[in-house]
């Protein structure tokens, strides 16, 4: 196992050029989605799904006379407890050598159950050939030593890739920083491995709620209480072959 | 800068990391002011106020870098008693001729040295707006106008008429409270940008403006830039690491479009194209365009070695070196002047080559009548754009102003090779060579446009071969030899290039200064001479950014000399001494006896600073050793411009020529010398026009979209075409977010989806508010991601100086919903226009 | 593949003899994965080059294979750019591989109604008959003072800022021989 690489976005120093999500569709031969005017600030993307890997945000604010336009480019999380990953019935996605969590794509059958497991909203099946889709950290890039396509593009180094270790470092001081110039709210978001994903591979330092950003605030992994739950679905099975069993037994 | 340079702006970023303060002024709030310290936003239209309100504080407070001042610039020179101002001439400069809307520049001469005017011909200076629009403001690309000699001065600054005292006068109106009348930004707002960019100047401290068309596509663009120039050299902040005004130019190689024009008035480097009335033969063009001192001093020299490349062993000194072989000008032959004659019928051919005019110029439909009424067409793309079927799908179509099967233009469209597909250098930005190696070979019968431009000399050389006739001698004496390469026969572009640095006798010339006059040397273009240094392509040196100094002198190659500061004499003080250790870069090594830095000197490099010009001198002998300025003839920078400009030795405010707003500062209400196109197709806006409407870029798109509306994954990023407008002109025309608007002048209608945001901000002046309306130009009707084009609406009113159109500030109405179709829409322009 | 490969190939085996239980890790992993490398490893040629987009000037690094651009990325040794692009540099392989690139000439006659194709040596030859044709007929030798005048107003040209110099030089020397001087350029714009 090699070390345990990642994510760190700094969204305060994003300046919303979406590189990334050109960068990151251009190296991975993800297909264009679409043509709409969403009307959500500069935002036609709308979210992360298996078309776009790499979303920016634009949120405008006025506070007083002031205006802020907040921009964070949103990816796959890589948590270490994946819910996608606990519920993949194929083995389709898996958990890499860098802990990043990736599908395969010549096993997915396209089931659809790590769709609903991403507390994030993250992983998504293609329309057209039903199969699971999402930022895969640029897998063949870094087996081969290089940056994820996202972060080589990024223009302000909003993007960094390295060891989790270091970026958790980084993001440390940079926060430090950002609270003494008093952007008091600037908080780190999936940096900790106490949250309800055990922390994130890909997490980001933001300037106002996660909410603000279409983030939950509190994610938990999906499969958390899935112990418990085979539990009561075990409960229920042998109810239901009980069941079966009488009614055929009944019919007789 | 954010929006259009992202790549460029990593350095503000950095740049802020290290504790730089960073002001964003702008009509609009973009990715730019989200990051910005400061965000200032601005009327259109409204800059030379603001930057004049600049100057004025600093010479109010005594923030000028007063030594750099007193010894760099021509603060100190004595102007011509005749000379009045704006302010004694309500808003008029002496020497303006009402007939003809031109100025004499006689009264704005330095005294003691009368100001050559741009050409000796008297005609040319005083009336005969056809002469004047010959555009040589414009070969200024690399250097002042010639003045004759050095002017009396006053280094105490205080005589009446020293420049010093007359910009003091100018400006002394330009306060805090018409900053705010007349920009809309309230004067404390004004007074923080002020002390932040004073505080930020000096020894140790160094202030960068950074501008692109906002600044230049105005009837007043050039002004703009003087007004910043102005402000710049009073802070002492040219020359020197950190400072400058760097032009944020938007196309790979639009620098390297005018250092190697396809510009109607200029040769290469600089060289103005003759003018018929001025220069009936080669002692005539250089000694009336020449500066006798400073580098301009050697023109003669630059233009016999481009001679002697175009027509080789046929240019003797005997025949003027062909000279007679070069097309005359007699005035403005700029493109909307052309586009007006294609209307007339008089241009009969038209070579697009990677431009698209029917989206990306200004007032869509002048260029459409232009296309629509042409014998034969050739557009060179990558792509199907708007200029090469206008004749079946452009808007006049719909509306019924022009019918396909009546529209008699031979259209041949050419598939041009990208540039992966082929040698070649641009020069960006920064005035930076950098050669990009050709990876596959072009698609079908795409090629090149070296390829096409080569082959069509070819062609046409051959059928002209045996022609009898003296017109067709300049292209048989043509130098048209190039290496042909591969199977498409491509010509070499490191022949060419070979050919653009030029020849002497032992070889391959490595600097300008081996130009000479005698016809032993050749050079395409003198400000390239030494880009094939020793006969190596210098513009493709890559030694890695991390392996070099911070200047990084070894990547690719910049004109003049390699040199990365222009003017970097002037980070070193009179003395030649670093001005601070903070801000060293070039400075005098006494030991040595030579400059010394990171950079090439821009300066001859063993002048010592103490070097007196003997009395006579010519050209750069001329100039002392602390004259840093070595491409203006004084060599000094000009607060003043007592020759050059064809609407005033300073820049002052004047409203857009579409404005619903009166200048407070003169009854003069525009630019008295602008140049107005007069067509009926191009009519101006009357008063039925109430808001203020700007153009401008998307970070996801590229100009008039060819290179971007046709690829999936931009189009994706911005779908279609929109206006930005407040929630209060929102609220006022009952426009709804997402819904659709129909923006009109008296030129067109055009529809576009709303976007409502807080980002557009209505600005108060004085007792009125401005609402403006922001449109990003990139949409036409081709390509995956449409809509109207918004230049459609802009009318062509240009600098003088330039020909520059004034597209970044006019008048519009919106209203909601979308524009009508066929002839409703042409009835409701008409209403418009009836209205006044 | 012998037999008691390939049974050890199976996930569930991997699963169940290997160090991953849950399999959730490399028990799973499928050959496809395991042979994943990117696709610039392959690369025939890596071609220096620089954006054509706006005058920042970013550095590229051209990957190609097989005759076919695979890749356009930043080139990290450039000292302006830094490896990175924005989102048009990083569009850059779509621009030069766009399916919607015209890849053969066009021809619209007068008056007429639709394209028609022309074949590119036969399009060169019409177009320098119109340049001389309409050079000649439109030549300006002298002004009405007799003045050298030397030129031809009965063309244009109006260029992109996208040419490269030579391309630029090229154009300027020849317009200027025939005695065109509407040369234009988007540096007028």
């Amino acid at each position: 196992m090699s070390e345990r690489m990642g994510f760190f976005t700094d969204t305060s120093v994003c300046i919303g050029c979406k590189a990334c999500e050109v960068a990151c569709k251009t190296w991975n031969d993800v297909p264009a989605d679409g043509m709409d005017l969403l009307g959500m600030s500069y935002d036609n993307t709308g979210s992360l799904n298996a078309n776009t890997w790499r979303h920016v945000a634009f949120i405008e604010q006025t506070v007083e006379d002031d205006t802020r336009w907040l921009m964070s480019s949103d990816v796959c999380k890589h948590c270490t407890e994946a819910g996608c990953l606990d519920v993949c019935p194929t083995g389709a996605l898996f958990r890499t050598e860098f802990d990043t969590v990736v599908v395969q794509a010549d096993v997915c059958n396209g089931c659809g159950y790590c769709v609903p497991a991403c507390p994030f909203g993250v992983i998504d099946r293609r329309e057209d050939d039903g199969r699971a889709w999402k930022c895969t950290l640029c897998y063949d890039r870094i087996r081969d030593g290089l940056t994820p396509a996202c972060a080589t593009a990024c223009p302000t180094e909003s993007i960094q890739y390295g060891p989790l270790d270091e970026l958790r470092e980084r993001a440390d001081k940079r926060l430090e920083e950002l609270h003494a110039k008093g952007e008091k709210d600037a908080r780190l978001y999936g940096r900790s491995p106490d949250d309800g994903v055990g922390g994130a591979g890909a997490f980001f330092l933001l300037l106002d709620e996660p909410e603000i950003y279409g983030l939950p605030e509190n994610p938990v992994v999906t499969t958390r209480d899935l112990p418990a739950m085979w539990k009561r679905a075990g409960v229920a099975a042998v109810a239901v072959v009980a069941g079966v069993a009488a009614s055929f037994l009944g019919k007789r | 800068m954010a929006e259009c340079h992202p790549v460029g702006f990593q350095w503000v970023m950095a740049a802020k990391a290290r504790g730089a303060k960073i002001i964003h002024i702008d009509p609009r709030f973009t990715r730019t002011s989200a990051v910005s310290d400061l965000f200032v936003p601005i009327r259109a239209g409204s800059d030379i106020a603001f930057l004049g309100g600049l100057v004025n504080y600093v010479l109010r407070h005594g923030k000028e870098f007063r030594e750099y001042v007193v010894a760099y610039t021509n603060a100190a020179a004595l102007i011509n008693e005749d000379f009045r101002d704006t302010e004694d001439l309500d808003g008029l400069f002496s020497g303006y001729d009402p007939e003809g809307h031109v100025y004499d520049h006689t009264s704005w001469a330095y005294q003691g040295a009368e100001a050559q005017a741009l050409a000796g011909d008297p005609e040319d200076r005083t009336g005969g707006r056809r002469h004047q629009e010959a555009a040589q403001a414009e070969k200024r690309g690399s250097g002042g106008a010639p003045v004759s000699a050095k002017p009396d001065v006053d280094l105490t600054l205080e005589h009446p008429r020293c420049v010093f005292q007359i910009l003091k006068r100018h400006y002394a109106r330009y306060t805090p409270e018409m900053v705010e009348e007349i920009c809309g930004v309230p004067a404390p707002k004004f007074l923080e940008v002020a002390e932040a960019i004073t505080a930020n100047s000096g020894r140790d401290r160094t202030t960068a403006l950074c501008y692109a068309v906002g600044w230049t596509q105005h009837t007043v663009g050039v002004q703009y830039i003087r007004t910043a120039s102005i402000l710049q050299t009073l802070l002492g902040n040219i020359g020197r690491p950190g400072g400058g005004i760097l032009a944020l130019r938007g196309h790979a190689s639009i620098q390297g479009s005018t250092d190697i024009p396809t510009l109607f008035n200029i040769l290469p480097g600089y060289i103005p194209m003759p003018h018929a009335r001025q220069h009936l033969d080669l002692a005539s063009f250089v000694a009336r365009d020449a500066g006798r001192t400073g580098f301009w001093g050697n023109m003669d020299a630059y233009t016999v070695s481009l001679l002697k490349a175009w027509w080789g062993e046929h240019a003797t000194a005997e025949n003027d070196f062909c000279f007679d072989y070069l097309p005359r000008l007699t005035g403005d032959h700029g493109t909307y002047d052309t586009v007006l004659r294609q209307i007339n019928g008089e241009c009969k051919g038209y070579f697009l080559v990677g431009e698209n005019p029917a989206v990306g110029s200004a007032n869509g439909k002048l260029q459409r009548l232009g296309l629509a009424n042409l014998d034969w067409l050739v557009v060179r793309d990558l792509q199907m754009i708007e200029s090469a079927t206008f004749w079946r799908d452009g808007p006049e179509i719909e509306t019924g102003e022009l019918r396909t099967e009546e529209i008699g233009t031979e259209v041949f469209f050419l598939p041009a090779a990208a540039h992966t597909e082929k040698d070649g250098s641009f020069t960006n930005t920064q005035r930076l060579l950098q050669w990009h190696h050709k990876a596959v070979e072009p698609p079908g019968d795409a090629r090149s446009d070296l390829w096409f431009y080569y082959h069509l000399g070819k062609l046409v050389r051959h059928k002209v071969r045996a022609s009898p006739d003296p017109r067709d001698l300049p292209l048989q004496h043509l130098t048209w030899s190039y290496a042909e390469e591969g199977p498409l026969g491509e010509p070499s572009a490191d022949s060419v290039l070979a050919e653009i640095n030029g020849n002497g006798p032992d070889g391959p010339l490595s600097a300008y200064t081996e130009l000479r006059t005698d016809g032993s040397t050749t050079c395409g273009c003198w400000i390239y001479c030494g880009v094939r240094a020793g006969g190596v392509n210098q513009a493709a040196r890559r030694k890695p950014g991390q392996e070099q100094t911070w200047v990084a002198p070894e990547w690719g190659w910049a004109w003049p000399a390699n040199r990365r500061i222009i003017y970097n004499r002037a980070s070193a003080d009179p003395a030649g001494r670093p001005w601070s250790e903070r801000k060293k870069y070039i400075w005098w090594d006494a030991s040595e006896g030579r400059w010394a830095g990171a950079d090439v000197p821009d300066f001859e490099p063993t002048k010592p600073p103490d070097f007196t010009p003997e009395p006579g001198a010519k050209a750069q002998h001329a100039l002392a050793g602390d004259d840093p300025f070595i491409m203006q003839t004084d060599g000094k920078a000009w607060l003043f411009a007592p020759a050059g400009l064809a609407d005033g030795p300073l820049p002052t405010h004047y409203e857009p020529l579409e404005s619903p707003y009166s200048n407070p500062l003169y009854s003069q209400q525009v630019n008295p010398a602008m140049q107005r196109y007069e067509h009926p197709a191009n009519p101006y806006n009357g008063s039925a026009f109430p808001y203020v409407v700007t153009t401008y870029r998307l970070t996801e798109h590229h100009t008039a979209g060819g290179m971007s509306r046709t690829l999936p994954y931009l189009s994706e990023l911005q779908p279609e075409f929109f206006c930005e407008v407040s929630p209060e002109l929102a609220t006022e025309r009952g426009l709804e977010h997402l819904g659709w608007a129909t923006i009109i002048t008296s030129r067109t209608a055009i529809e576009a989806r709303v976007l409502v945001t807080r980002r557009m901000k209505p600005l108060r002046m004085g007792g009125q508010v401005v609402h403006q309306v922001g449109l990003p130009y990139h949409w036409g009707p081709n390509g995956l991601s449409m809509g109207d084009a918004a230049n459609d609406i802009l009318g062509v009113a240009a600098d003088p100086n330039v020909h520059i159109q004034e597209s970044k500030a006019a008048t519009c109405d919106i209203r909601p919903g979308r524009r009508p179709r066929g002839q409703a829409m042409l009835d409701l322009v008409e209403e418009y226009r009836r209205r006044g | 593949m012998g037999v008691r490969q390939w049974l050890r190939s199976w996930p569930v085996i991997r699963q169940i003899t290997g160090d991953d239980p849950s399999g959730r890790g490399n028990a799973v992993r499928s050959a496809a994965t395991e042979r994943t490398a990117p696709r610039t490893a392959h690369a025939d040629s890596v071609t220096r080059s620089i954006c054509p987009y706006c005058a920042v000037g970013c550095g590229q690094r051209v990957f190609v294979q097989d005759g076919r651009v695979t890749q356009i990325e930043g080139d990290p040794d450039s000292p302006i750019s830094r490896g990175r692009l924005c989102p048009k540099g990083s569009a850059s392989k779509q621009l030069v591989t766009s399916p919607s690139r015209v890849t053969k000439v066009l021809y619209r006659r007068p008056y007429g109604t639709d394209w028609e194709e022309l074949d590119l040596g036969q399009a060169m030859d019409m177009i320098a008959e119109r340049v001389l044709a309409t050079r000649a007929a439109t030549w300006q030798q002298r002004d009405e003072d007799g003045l050298t005048l030397r030129r031809t107003l009965g063309f244009a040209s109006l260029g992109g800022a996208t040419l490269d110099n030579e391309e630029n030089y090229l154009m300027k020397k020849l317009y200027t021989a025939l005695g065109a001087v509407q040369i234009e350029n988007q540096a007028r714009i």
